[in-house]
């Protein structure tokens, strides 16, 4: 385990550097952000003073060893644009992002999986072609329409709830979150909706197609012959044996969720970070892009630690990093 | 008695009632387009930046909605000399902490500009020209410049004056936090969140008077979709720049009012000029290179510019929210020409001067454009691009993101270059300088002309204009080099575009022409 941890510590520092380089030379590659940043009427000594304040005047090489060390201490740079240290900014922004993802997720988690389960039990009746019907909507339907649709609907028309932002927080181990005041909640509602709603879908179908192929099988009917009731034979052989590509889906999307929340954010002014990104980029304020990718790429990479911590519970099978390791 | 007393309890709590909500009524929430990078006035000259600092702090002179130079902490101000300004500045404001506003504020002040860390964008351009400061009693200050320098008054009308007391070991952090954001202007500080909010309170002891809201909450809403519905839902009661496929909507609304202003704006197009044999991305219309720049020759630029139909334009592609333009500013603004209007429409007579210049059967050329900075940009661009093909001319369109596009523009990769330009000076004498006066990055000339056009008539127009204190001379010198350069179509002005805001009803926005949105001009609608 302990030698599973590092050797997967040193691919991940490896990913991390790689990605800085490719952001660095990106940001590069598209512009000139003084040209962006500097009033259009200043002249040149002002532009040269500019370049020269934001670190831009050095050799390109230059710029990234510079940032390398600094990225050693901790620092990832100060943002062209607010002047306060990029770190800073995102994890400023952070909490809000991953409130939002996590209760999406959960939505997706508390809907999807049972009504999956429903569809997956009952393919043909009325309620089961219902389920998929609708999950075809959430698959197809356009995040930002959607979100628009329920803006106009529950706060335009009804007046219901708030139209955008976020609510009080309560601070919890520092922490500010939102979901746990009826303020934060109205706020978080249809974002949190509008977020879940493909995840939904998509737990839906994985949901229904793994309990179509399990209840075919012989431990099921074994299990059912042996007179178990309905719930115990749902409840662990079926969901059990089918949570394995569910779980490796969640994490996966519970990932590109915190990391692609930017329409819904922008829709709702939800003070997130992909907000954030896409003013960053905009601007070509590179220490907030590259730390902001940074912060990403590590949280991908948890998450897919824990999914794979996740896996061994769930199959006795798996061993982690062991050569005989047969998923 | 007693019952006499209940009474009139009674009444005093039913007449308190109204009271309370007209209290919750003294508060006020704006959905603004683009973010504020800073609560420090001195670290980023940026439009939505300087807008907000109105707010908390003053500069010695104010811009009014038409951006006509108003007294603000000087009531008054003359050119001793050619080299020598004497400002009144205006007695007994204090700041937000109830300390005096004295000359020694303006001193440090114009100390402090030249030296904010890290600054992307920095105000020293404004006091550069001021060699020397005198105070000669704490309510008159003496302003000596190197070369004489018109537009000092202006330039200082975009430099906030902050408090000596608290500024002086200030940082941006400091002014972030709300520890050093202390100024003499009508709100105070509440509260800085970046990318997300900004909330300010009535400064009631303002020189100027009360303001009619004791809360201000302004929200970052870049969305054009969100913006307008939060308006529609009630959480805000105006935004600015309202998307035009909204406006229809809105207007037709009983909730809602719209109000407009043609802006400070100009949609142009620069011609590059750089080299006289070869010009990128113009080739004729067999793909080979054409012997000579044909932007060159001013048939030529000028035929370019009759090609196309602004009005069209105008009407069409910006739905009403732009006014087809004949220079740098609208016609009201000061050193523009009434005889200056907007290029009549005539393909015939530019296919003449097409074939004149040795084109009768017109080139190839890229017309390369933003597509996510200016209102339509992309639309526009496309719109010219099929007035061209009516001359005989096969344009292409290329448009690409603002940071991409800027970087190269500047470099002179394009030929034909489809722009924007916002006067904040107000005047046309600065424009003209920055974007037709040849190159010449040691004086301060032709900065932003990204064409290096050259023309020596007009360097000596507007460099004569600039050392012309009298205003009325100063006027008349700077109405001939516009008329100059667009005789010769040193560029091609497009439209100025429309600003517009939402309120909902029962309110009512004094719009301007520098695009700012400003509390100060929000009021109950009578």
């Amino acid at each position: 385990m302990l030698a599973y941890a590092i050797r997967r510590f040193g691919q991940s520092l490896f990913v991390l550097v790689l990605m800085s380089f490719i952001v660095f030379v990106g940001v590069y590659a598209i512009g000139n952000p003084v040209e962006l940043l500097v009033n259009p009427q200043a002249d040149e000594v002002e532009r040269a003073r500019a370049t020269a304040a934001l670190g831009l005047d050095k050799p390109f090489l230059e710029q990234y060893w510079v940032f390398l060390k600094g990225a050693a201490s901790g620092d990832l740079g100060r943002s062209f644009v607010y002047n306060v240290p990029a770190l800073d900014l995102i994890l400023d922004k952070l909490p809000a992002t991953i409130e939002l993802a996590f209760v999406a997720m959960v939505i997706a988690i508390a809907l999807g999986i049972p009504l999956g389960l429903v569809a997956g039990l009952k393919p043909d009746s009325a309620i089961g072609r219902g389920i998929m019907a609708g999950s075809i909507l959430g698959f197809s339907l356009p995040t930002f329409w959607v979100g628009l649709v329920l803006i106009m609907v529950f706060s335009v028309q009804l007046g219901w709830l708030p139209s955008n932002g976020r609510g009080d927080t309560l601070a919890v181990a520092g922490i500010p979150v939102s979901f746990l005041t009826a303020d934060g909640l109205a706020h978080i509602a249809m974002p949190a909706v509008n977020l879940a709603l493909f995840k939904l879908s998509l737990l839906i179908r994985l949901t229904r197609a793994g309990t179509r192929e399990a209840v075919l099988q012989d431990y099921v009917k074994f299990a059912r012959a042996k007179g178990l009731p309905q719930s115990r034979v749902i409840g662990v052989h079926v969901l059990k044996n089918i949570l394995i590509p569910i779980v490796t889906v969640i994490g996966l999307e519970l990932g590109s969720v915190i990391a692609f929340a930017i329409v819904t954010e922008s829709i709702f002014a939800w003070p997130g970070t992909g907000k954030l990104l896409i003013d960053s980029i905009n601007q070509l304020d590179r220490p907030v892009i590259v730390a902001y990718l940074l912060v990403i790429v590590t949280l991908f990479i948890v998450i897919n630690f824990v999914v794979d911590v996740l896996y061994s519970m769930l199959d006795p099978r798996v061993r982690l990093g062991g050569a005989a390791a047969s998923h | 008695m007693l019952r006499f007393l209940r009474l009139a309890l009674a009444a005093l709590a039913v007449l308190a009632l109204p009271a309370a909500t007209l209290a919750k009524e003294r508060e006020v929430s704006i959905g603004l387009q683009a973010a504020i990078t800073s609560m420090d006035p001195h670290y980023h000259n940026l439009s939505p930046n300087n807008s907000m600092m109105l707010h908390m702090f003053e500069p010695l002179i104010k811009r009014d909605a038409n951006q006509k130079l108003v007294p603000g902490l000087a009531t008054s101000w003359k050119a001793v000399d050619d080299l020598t300004w004497e400002f009144k500045l205006r007695k007994n404001v204090r700041f937000h902490d109830g300390s005096p506003f004295t000359a020694d504020d303006v001193v440090f002040t114009l100390k402090r500009v030249p030296n904010v860390p890290n600054s992307p964008s920095s105000f020293a351009t404004f006091t550069k020209p001021i060699v020397d400061v005198k105070v000669v009693d704490p309510h008159t200050i003496v302003f000596k410049t190197a070369t004489a320098h018109v537009l000092l008054p202006s330039d200082l009308a975009s430099v906030m004056i902050v408090s000596k007391l608290h500024g002086e070991k200030a940082s941006t952090e400091d002014y972030n936090s709300g520890k050093a954001a202390i100024g003499t202007g009508p709100y105070k500080f509440a509260e800085y969140v970046p990318n997300q909010r900004v909330v300010l309170k009535a400064n009631y002891g303002y020189w100027g008077g009360e303001e009619p809201w004791d809360k201000v909450t302004f929200k970052i809403l870049t969305n054009a979709a969100a913006r307008v519905a939060a308006l529609l839902s009630g959480d805000v009661q105006m935004i600015e720049t309202v998307p035009t496929a909204d406006i229809g909507k809105l207007s037709s609304d009983k909730r809602f009012s719209l109000v407009d202003k043609v802006s400070n704006r100009v949609i142009y197009v620069h011609l590059n000029q750089r080299s006289d044999t070869a010009a990128p991305f113009i080739t004729g219309k067999d793909g080979k290179p054409l012997a000579k720049n044909p932007l060159k020759d001013p048939r030529v630029r000028k035929a370019l510019s009759i090609a196309i139909n602004r009005d069209a334009i105008a009407d069409r592609v910006m739905e009403k929210r732009a006014v087809p333009a004949g220079q740098l500013l609208p016609d009201f603004f000061f050193g523009t020409s009434k005889k200056l209007k907007p290029a009549k429409y005539d393909p015939e007579g530019a296919k003449k001067l097409l074939a004149e210049a040795g084109y009768p059967s017109g080139f190839a050329m890229t017309i390369h454009g933003t597509n996510n900075r200016y209102i339509n940009d992309d639309k526009v661009a496309q719109a010219i691009a099929q007035f061209y093909s009516r001359i005989g001319i096969d344009a292409k369109v290329e448009t690409m993101p603002a940071s991409v596009y800027f970087t190269r523009a500047t470099k002179g990769d394009f030929s034909y270059m489809q722009l924007g330009w916002g006067t904040e000076s107000g005047e046309q004498g600065s424009s003209l300088r920055s974007l037709l006066a040849t190159y010449d990055a040691a004086k301060g000339m032709g900065v932003t002309n990204r064409a290096r056009y050259s023309n020596p008539e007009l360097d000596a127009l507007i460099t004569q204009a600039m050392s012309t204190i009298d205003d009325k001379k100063r006027e008349g010198l700077i109405q001939k080099a516009a008329e100059i350069a667009m005789a010769d179509t040193a560029l091609i002005p497009i439209h100025y575009e429309v600003s517009t805001w939402a309120t909902a009803r029962g309110f009512a926005y004094q719009a301007r022409t520098d695009q700012y949105t400003l509390a100060t001009g929000l009021k109950p609608a009578k």
